[in-house]
């Protein structure tokens, strides 16, 4: 368990020494809800039970959701790939470091970054886009902590599989992109041909997105959507612990 | 009555070793022993499998084939265990760029408790002046003693160092060799690669010679010399033009000609053999010696590669 923290703490040093890297980390979840809030997010129900409602506020638990996706999609598994090829990882094995205090030291460092993105949207959304604060707070931790869960695990495991951080990049983006455009987090689910919608609600990103919309809205703890994204992550989660390279 | 040295403690067992990386077979049927307190070399040219069979041990890789025991470990099955109880500079391997000297101790130290404090080791290793440099601006020479000391950190039994000294200037590796020896004097055993002979033969009680996968000899140091390289060699300079007629001479293997440097390898009694046929023949070298054989010698021998020029 030490080593965990301090793993945890050293990367979050690291992570701080990286200027250009913590900006940019921090600057997409802004760009998320300016750019994506900006082209869908401005109109307001015109008719229906919502009618006055700005769309806003049913987008910002997707772009929190699409934050943590970026984290588990593309950030870790480059992150883990660029350690392994430079063989930082075989020097941490090397010195009896287990492979729980390591997977779980990035976990808790990916919900770190997550936190201060998600945190910046929910402020910057409150501050300039009269975004309602949420309804139900803990509903809310609770998805987003098994939310960076699921990705967290999908991340380890793209880590695995590509073989170096190049292509970690690569596979990640484009996953993440796809995640991005069917799953309703940008244009809504509604406007997509059906089998684009059949894929998107496939994809774990729409799950984590429901599950966090559920308990924001006041519609209570989404349990099927949470179930989902625990079995999911689950899932990857054990294949990762099998497949996991340290060199 | 015959009073008897206590056995050594045997604290690496390896038996018929093989690692095989597609066609290459890496370590080829390797087996040997390691005591408690010794310092163990591994000599061989590159590719010869030192570093694959160190990092078999260290339980990094796995071994196809044969039986390996460290510590009373099996290094493929107990490798969390046996981590702990030992310590590894690797050839290959590399710290974040953006990590601190200090960090990197400091760090390494906590993930096995009731190790060495790592203060100590940064002042023992010339790391003090460097404590907040990051990883990515240390010279090569540094890296090198920030990663034995990590090496050490946890107060290991065993520690493998795979190249040590490669990339240290010829202060730091007088140093590192200082350090390694009061190492085991305090009991740990120090498992050393190299490429230097002469730290090879300063350093190690006993030393393995790999070839192709293959361990070819072990012995201490003095011994390989004495059963490995050539007997005797004498040299002089001479301005004579044939010299040739010195080979048919009782007890001399070879001769060789470099210029005006001539060298005869012989055995026995060669010396005064040749001696008196220098005079004979009217040749009267003020510079006519003996050479001591040395491990280079010997190392070269056994690797195939003893060529004098
Ligand atoms: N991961 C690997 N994949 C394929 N072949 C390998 C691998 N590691 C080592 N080899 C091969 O195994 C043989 C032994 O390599 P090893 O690194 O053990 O040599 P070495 O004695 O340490 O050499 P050097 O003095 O250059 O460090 C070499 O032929 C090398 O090409
Ligand atoms: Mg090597």
């Amino acid at each position: 368990m030490r080593a965990l923290w301090k793993l945890a703490w050293t990367e979050i040093k690291l992570f701080m020494r990286e200027p250009i890297t913590m900006i940019f980390s921090f600057a997409f979840p802004i760009l998320v809800l300016v750019l994506l809030g900006g082209i869908f997010g401005a109109r307001t129900v015109i008719d229906g039970d919502f009618a006055g409602v700005r769309m806003m506020n049913y987008y910002v638990p997707g772009y929190i959701a699409l934050v943590v996706a970026s984290i588990g999609l593309i950030s870790l598994p480059v992150h883990l790939a660029n350690y392994r090829e430079h063989g930082v990882l075989r020097r941490l094995r090397a010195s009896g470091v287990p492979e729980p205090a390591l997977l779980g030291a990035q976990a808790f460092v990916s919900l770190m970054i997550g936190l201060v993105g998600g945190v910046l949207i929910a402020g910057l959304g409150f501050a300039a886009y009269g975004v309602s604060a949420p309804e139900q707070v803990g509903g809310l931790i609770l998805a987003f902590v098994l939310g960076v869960f699921a990705f967290t695990a999908i991340g380890v495991l793209l880590a695995s599989v590509l073989p170096n951080a190049r292509s970690a990049q690569a596979v990640g983006l484009l996953l993440w992109f796809v995640m991005l455009f069917v799953s309703g987090t940008s244009a809504p689910l509604h406007v997509l041909p059906g089998w684009m919608k059949k894929v998107g609600e496939a994809l774990p990103l729409y799950h984590v997105q429901k599950s966090l919309e559920g308990p924001w809205q006041g519609h209570g703890t989404e349990t099927l959507e949470l179930l989902v994204v625990w079995a999911v992550g689950a899932l990857a989660a054990l294949i990762a612990a099998r497949v996991f390279r340290w060199e | 009555m015959e009073v008897r040295a206590p056995a050594p403690e045997v604290v690496i067992a390896v038996e018929g070793l093989l690692k095989v990386y597609g066609d290459t077979v890496a370590v080829d049927n390797a087996s040997f022993t390691v005591a408690r307190g010794e310092i163990f070399g591994l000599l061989g040219p590159n590719g010869a499998g030192k570093t694959t069979t160190v990092e078999c041990l260290q339980g990094l890789r796995i071994a196809e084939r044969g039986s390996i025991n460290v510590l009373g470990f099996d290094p493929r099955r107990h490798a969390t265990a046996l981590r702990r109880r030992i310590g590894g500079q690797l050839q290959q391997s590399a710290l974040p760029e953006h990590m601190r000297v200090w960090e990197a101790l400091d760090l390494f130290s906590s993930f096995i408790p009731g190790g060495h404090d790592w203060r100590v080791l940064m002042r023992q290793w010339d790391l003090e002046s460097k404590r907040k440099a990051t990883f990515h601006s240390l010279s090569g020479g540094q890296r090198q003693r920030l990663f034995v000391a990590l090496a050490l950190v946890n107060d290991p039994q065993i520690v493998f160092l795979d190249e040590m000294t490669t990339g240290l200037d010829p202060a730091a590796r007088r140093l590192a060799w200082e350090l390694i020896r009061e190492i085991r004097d305090r009991g740990t055993t120090v498992v050393l690669v190299t490429h230097f002979m002469d730290e090879a033969e300063k350093l190690c009680d006993r030393i393995a010679v790999m070839e192709g996968g293959r361990i070819v000899a072990i012995d201490t140091p003095r011994g390989l010399i004495e059963n490995h390289a050539c007997g005797v060699c004498i040299a002089f300079t001479t301005d004579a033009d044939d010299v040739s007629w010195i080979g048919g001479i009782g007890c001399v293997d070879s001769v060789q000609r470099h210029g005006r440097r001539v060298e005869v390898e012989g055995s026995g009694p060669v010396l005064v053999l040749v001696a008196a046929a220098l005079v004979e023949h009217g040749i009267v070298p003020e510079d006519l010696h003996l050479e001591q054989p040395t491990l280079e010698d010997a190392y070269l021998h056994l690797t195939g590669h003893a060529q004098r020029d």
